[in-house]
C-alpha cells in the first residue's frame, strides 16, 4: 500500500500500478451501476432521479474546468474564459443547437484574445 | 447538431436480427467520423502532454487510456503519481473521482439492454461508457430500435476507446511542440464541448433543470473545500432537479 509509481525497479510494476490504482477503482462504479442500472424499470421515477444526478454530476465537472482550469488554461483570465463560453452558448443557440458552432465560437474568442 | 445521421430506422422493419444487429454496430462505427469523436480526441491530445510531464513512458501512458478509459480518473492518475503518492492513496483519489459512473452506467442500463442482454454482457459494455459515449447514447438511442442498441453502443464507444489510445500514443510523441496558447485552447475544448453537447442532449424537463443546477453547485460546493465536493454537488443538485420538475408537472396538471 505503500509503494509509489517509482519506488519498484521492475519492468511491469507500472502496468500493476495503473491496473490496481487506476483501473480498479474507476471500473467498479461502472460494474455497481450496471446492477443498480438492472434494477430500475424504464419509466420509474428512480430513474428519472438517478438521470438527473449523473446530468448534474457532469454539469458540475463542466463548471470546475471552466472555472477553475489547471495547466496552461489556468493562466488565462477568467473573464476571458467565461466571456467565450457565454459567445459559444449563443451561438449554439442561434445555429438551432449547433454543436459544433458553439465549440468554434468559443474557440475562435478564446484563441483572438491569446493571440493579441 | 446531428452528427451522424441515418435513415429511419422505422423504414425497414423487416430486416433479419442478425443483420440488423451487423447494420447498427457499423452505424456505430461511422460514428467516429463526428464531432464529438474529434473533440475528446482532441482532449486526449492535452492528456498525452500531461503524461509525459508526470514521467510515464509513452505505453504507459497509452495503457492507462486502454484500461482505464475515463479522462477525469487518468488526470488524476498521472497528478498524483507524479508526486510520489502512494498507491493506496492514488487508488483512493481516483475511485473519489470516478464515483458518477455509477449513476451514469445505472441510466444507461435502461436505454441500451434488449431481451438477449446478460449482466456479464453489460458489464463489459460498461467498460465503454465515459462522458461522450454516455451522451451521445442518451442522444442518439430514442431513434434506434431497441434490438440494434447494443451493437451501436459497442461500435461506437470501443471505436472511440481504440482511437483515442492511439492519440495518446501520437500527442505523447508531440507534446512540448505547441505553444501555451494552444494548450490553453486543447484544454478549452472538452468543457465547452460538453456544455453544448449536453444542453442538446438534455431532452427531459428534470434532466434541462439538472444541468442548470449542476452547472450552479459544482463551483460552489467545491469552494466549500469539502471532500466528495463532485458527488455531493451531483446529489443535491440532481435531487433538487427532480423535485422541481414534479411540483411544475403537479401545477400544470392541476391547470
Amino acid at each position: 500500500m505503500n509503494q509509489t509509481f517509482f519506488s519498484v525497479d521492475a519492468w511491469w510494476w507500472p502496468y500493476v500500478f495503473i491496473l490496481l490504482a487506476g483501473s480498479l477503482p474507476t471500473n467498479m462504479w461502472r460494474w455497481l451501476g450496471v446492477f443498480v442500472g438492472g434494477a430500475l424499470r424504464d419509466d420509474s421515477d428512480l430513474l428519472l432521479w438517478v438521470r438527473a444526478v449523473a446530468s448534474a454530476l457532469i454539469a458540475g465537472v463542466i463548471s470546475k474546468l471552466i472555472l477553475f482550469p489547471s495547466g496552461p488554461l489556468g493562466d488565462t483570465s477568467m473573464l476571458l474564459r467565461l466571456g467565450a463560453t457565454a459567445i459559444g452558448m449563443a451561438a449554439f443557440w442561434l445555429c438551432r443547437k449547433s454543436i459544433l458552432a458553439g465549440v468554434v465560437a468559443a474557440e475562435a474568442v478564446l484563441l483572438v484574445a491569446l493571440f493579441i | 447538431m446531428e452528427s451522424f445521421e441515418q435513415e429511419n430506422p422505422a423504414d425497414k422493419p423487416d430486416s433479419a436480427p442478425q443483420l440488423s444487429r451487423f447494420h447498427w454496430y457499423c452505424q456505430g462505427l461511422k460514428g467516429i467520423a463526428s464531432v464529438p469523436a474529434f473533440i475528446l480526441m482532441m482532449s486526449y491530445v492535452g492528456f498525452g502532454a500531461l503524461a509525459q510531464e508526470a514521467g510515464l513512458s509513452v505505453t504507459q501512458a497509452a495503457f492507462s487510456t486502454a484500461v482505464i478509459w475515463a479522462l477525469p480518473s487518468q488526470v488524476v492518475l498521472a497528478g498524483a503519481l507524479a508526486a510520489g503518492t502512494s498507491i493506496g492513496l492514488v487508488a483512493l483519489a481516483v475511485a473519489l473521482a470516478s464515483v458518477r459512473l455509477t449513476p451514469m452506467v445505472a441510466a444507461w442500463v435502461p436505454v441500451v439492454r434488449d431481451p438477449q442482454s446478460t449482466k456479464l454482457s453489460l458489464v463489459l459494455m460498461s467498460q465503454f461508457v465515459a462522458i461522450t459515449a454516455w451522451i451521445v447514447t442518451m442522444n442518439r438511442m430514442p431513434d434506434i430500435p431497441r434490438e440494434g442498441r447494443g451493437a451501436f453502443f459497442v461500435g461506437f464507444a470501443s471505436s472511440l476507446t481504440v482511437c483515442n489510445t492511439f492519440v495518446t500514443i501520437l500527442s505523447f510523441i508531440v507534446a512540448g511542440e505547441l505553444s501555451d496558447s494552444w494548450r490553453a485552447a486543447l484544454l478549452f475544448l472538452t468543457p465547452i464541448y460538453f456544455l453544448t453537447s449536453l444542453t442538446a442532449a438534455a431532452k427531459l424537463p428534470s434532466d434541462r433543470l439538472a444541468l442548470l443546477f449542476g452547472l450552479i453547485f459544482g463551483p460552489l460546493i467545491y469552494m466549500t473545500g469539502i471532500q466528495l465536493d463532485l458527488l455531493f454537488s451531483g446529489l443535491l443538485a440532481g435531487t433538487l432537479a427532480f423535485f422541481v420538475d414534479k411540483q411544475i408537472k403537479k401545477r400544470a396538471a392541476r391547470g
